[in-house]
């Protein structure tokens, strides 16, 4: 069993594989409500979104998270406003937003001396380069984040679910809703690091929907969800220190396979619930 | 009872989307504990009238009172079922989930359910009789079962105004029946009953009150003076034939 230990022994894997499982979880949890809701499209476009955020701190020699949760919170805030006039269609609104910020966050990196480099990490992640301050923001952020999803179960729930009796017990939904997408951007946030901003959507929408497949209840889905999002972050990660490959892509690569598999189990299952119905 | 206000006053309402207003001018009082069916044609404003009432779409002009204070004072008095396809069916939440919820506000929203609670619950899932279907996944329903788990959901929020979306549509005649049942166990506990329905015989035969709307109040009163010819000529127009023997058949299609 020392394989399992060994990458162990370096405290920069000790910090990669603890800040994977809590943006793992933290994606997971989050995950549930992208994928009940269809917010996959905004869960990406906001990961992209977040780009010009962590090119202007780069310019200014500052913290990139911070950079990023800047534009998050920006990013989330109008996107919340534009949807809400009605002028516009939210999808639409988002894809402009999203090519804007895109852009201009390329733009501002490739004026940059070194920035082959450094746009691989913020597309891709850079697990193994997670400071032990990167760590504690991660780690404070996601307990944020998580204990507000707690919290908030209930009234998420029922706008989620039927936004009529929201309405009817005087939720107030536009807020709640705003609240969700504030959550979203700082979920997006803290998987910068591990899995980049390229691959941000898999983990939201990737471990929610294998859970989906596996349990008809909201709160089973979520504990599944964030059960497989750390163990596809264990994993992936063992995968990428001993095959080599960038760990980001190794974690989405192992949150896939649960998924195809939960897929397959599912089709099975569904072929016996035929063939038992026709006996 | 008597010296009570009326339970619910609509007055002088327009009601639209953005700059459209699909109802105008509306004005009517519904009493204490009538069941009224709000009839008119497709496109009429009656799914935008229960919208207003539950306080999803604001008034461009006009109030509409509860109990004789303004709408949104009370929280937990109106009840709305919903159309069957206005419901997100994939999500993964148990019959038993959707009846609690309409528990969440007797509750508070961040305790876990009390014992009451689960008892009302309880009682409301057998009342619909679905109390054996309590575990499953609301997606793995019948059409009349999944109706029966919203009209459970109605009971337990305890409502002293019931709103329902066309409850007789698309449904089996067991549904229609149980739902027609709820609604006499409702009357006897005083509470009001606004269904809009396409189902003119039911509406004539089984309600205490009528609303005709076709973009305004046309007609407002009991079936057999709300269902003149000229009234209903009016809302429904070339849809409407009138047979020899004086009976109105409406082509709603």
């Amino acid at each position: 069993m020392s394989w399992l230990l060994e990458p162990l022994q370096y405290a920069f894997m000790t910090r990669a594989f603890a800040a994977s499982v809590i943006v793992g979880v933290l994606c997971a949890v989050m995950g549930t409500y992208v994928v009940l809701r269809g917010m996959a499209f905004l869960g990406d476009a906001m990961a992209h979104a977040i780009l010009p955020g962590v090119a202007i701190a780069y310019l200014l020699q500052g913290n990139l998270l911070i950079g990023a949760l800047v534009a998050a919170l920006v990013i989330a805030v109008t996107i919340g406003l534009l949807s809400r006039q009605g002028t516009i269609k939210e999808d639409t609104a988002i894809g402009i937003l999203f090519a804007a910020a895109l852009s201009l966050g390329v733009a501002l990196i490739s004026s940059m001396k070194s920035y082959a480099v450094d746009l691989g990490h913020i597309l891709f992640g850079d697990v193994l380069g997670v400071s032990p301050a990167d760590l504690w923001l991660t780690t404070g952020l996601g307990l944020a984040v998580l204990v507000t999803v707690v919290l908030l179960y209930k009234p998420f729930l029922v706008i989620s679910f039927d936004p009529v009796l929201a309405a009817t017990m005087r939720l107030p939904a536009d807020l709640l809703r705003m609240l969700m997408l504030i959550l979203l951007a700082l979920t997006v946030v803290v998987s910068l690091q591990t899995v980049g901003v390229g691959l941000a959507a898999a983990m939201l929408v990737t471990p929610a929907a294998t859970a989906y497949l596996l349990t008809r209840r909201l709160l089973p889905m979520m504990l599944i969800a964030a059960l497989l999002g750390a163990l596809s972050s264990v994993v992936g990660l063992y995968v990428s220190y001993y095959a080599n490959v960038v760990s980001g892509a190794a974690i989405v690569l192992t949150a896939t396979a649960f998924f195809l598999l939960a897929w397959l189990f599912n089709a099975r299952k569904g072929v016996l619930r035929r063939r038992s119905q026709t006996e | 009872m008597s010296d009570l206000p009326e339970r619910l006053e609509v007055h002088n309402a327009d009601i639209g989307y953005g700059d459209k207003i699909v109802l105008h001018d509306l004005t009517f009082s519904v009493p204490h504990g009538t069941r009224v069916a709000v009839v008119g044609p497709n496109g009429a404003g009656k799914s935008t009238l229960f919208k207003a009432l539950v306080g999803l779409l604001p008034l461009r002009s006009g109030r509409i009172f509860v109990h004789g204070l303004p709408l949104g004072n009370h929280k937990d008095c109106v009840a709305y079922v919903p159309q069957r396809e206005e419901v997100d069916w994939r999500f993964p939440v148990t019959v038993r989930d959707v009846v609690m919820m309409g528990r969440y506000d007797h509750q508070g929203w961040f305790g876990p359910a009390s014992r009451q609670d689960k008892q009302v619950v309880d009682r409301s899932l057998a009342q619909m009789a679905i109390a054996h279907l309590a575990q499953q996944a609301i997606r793995d329903l019948s059409g009349g079962e999944q109706q029966r788990v919203f009209l459970a959901r109605a009971l337990a929020q305890d409502p002293h105004i019931l709103l329902m979306d066309e409850p007789f549509t698309g449904v089996d005649v067991p549904t229609q029946e149980s739902t027609l049942g709820l609604l006499d166990d409702l009357r006897a506990e005083d509470v009001t009953a606004m269904i809009a329905t396409h189902d003119l015989g039911i509406a004539v035969e089984k309600f205490d009150l009528m609303l005709l709307l076709n973009h305004r109040l046309i007609a407002f009163g009991p079936p057999a003076e709300v269902m003149k010819q000229d009234n209903v000529l009016e809302a429904f127009g070339s849809r409407l034939t009138v047979l020899a023997d004086g009976s109105m058949i409406v082509d709603e299609h």
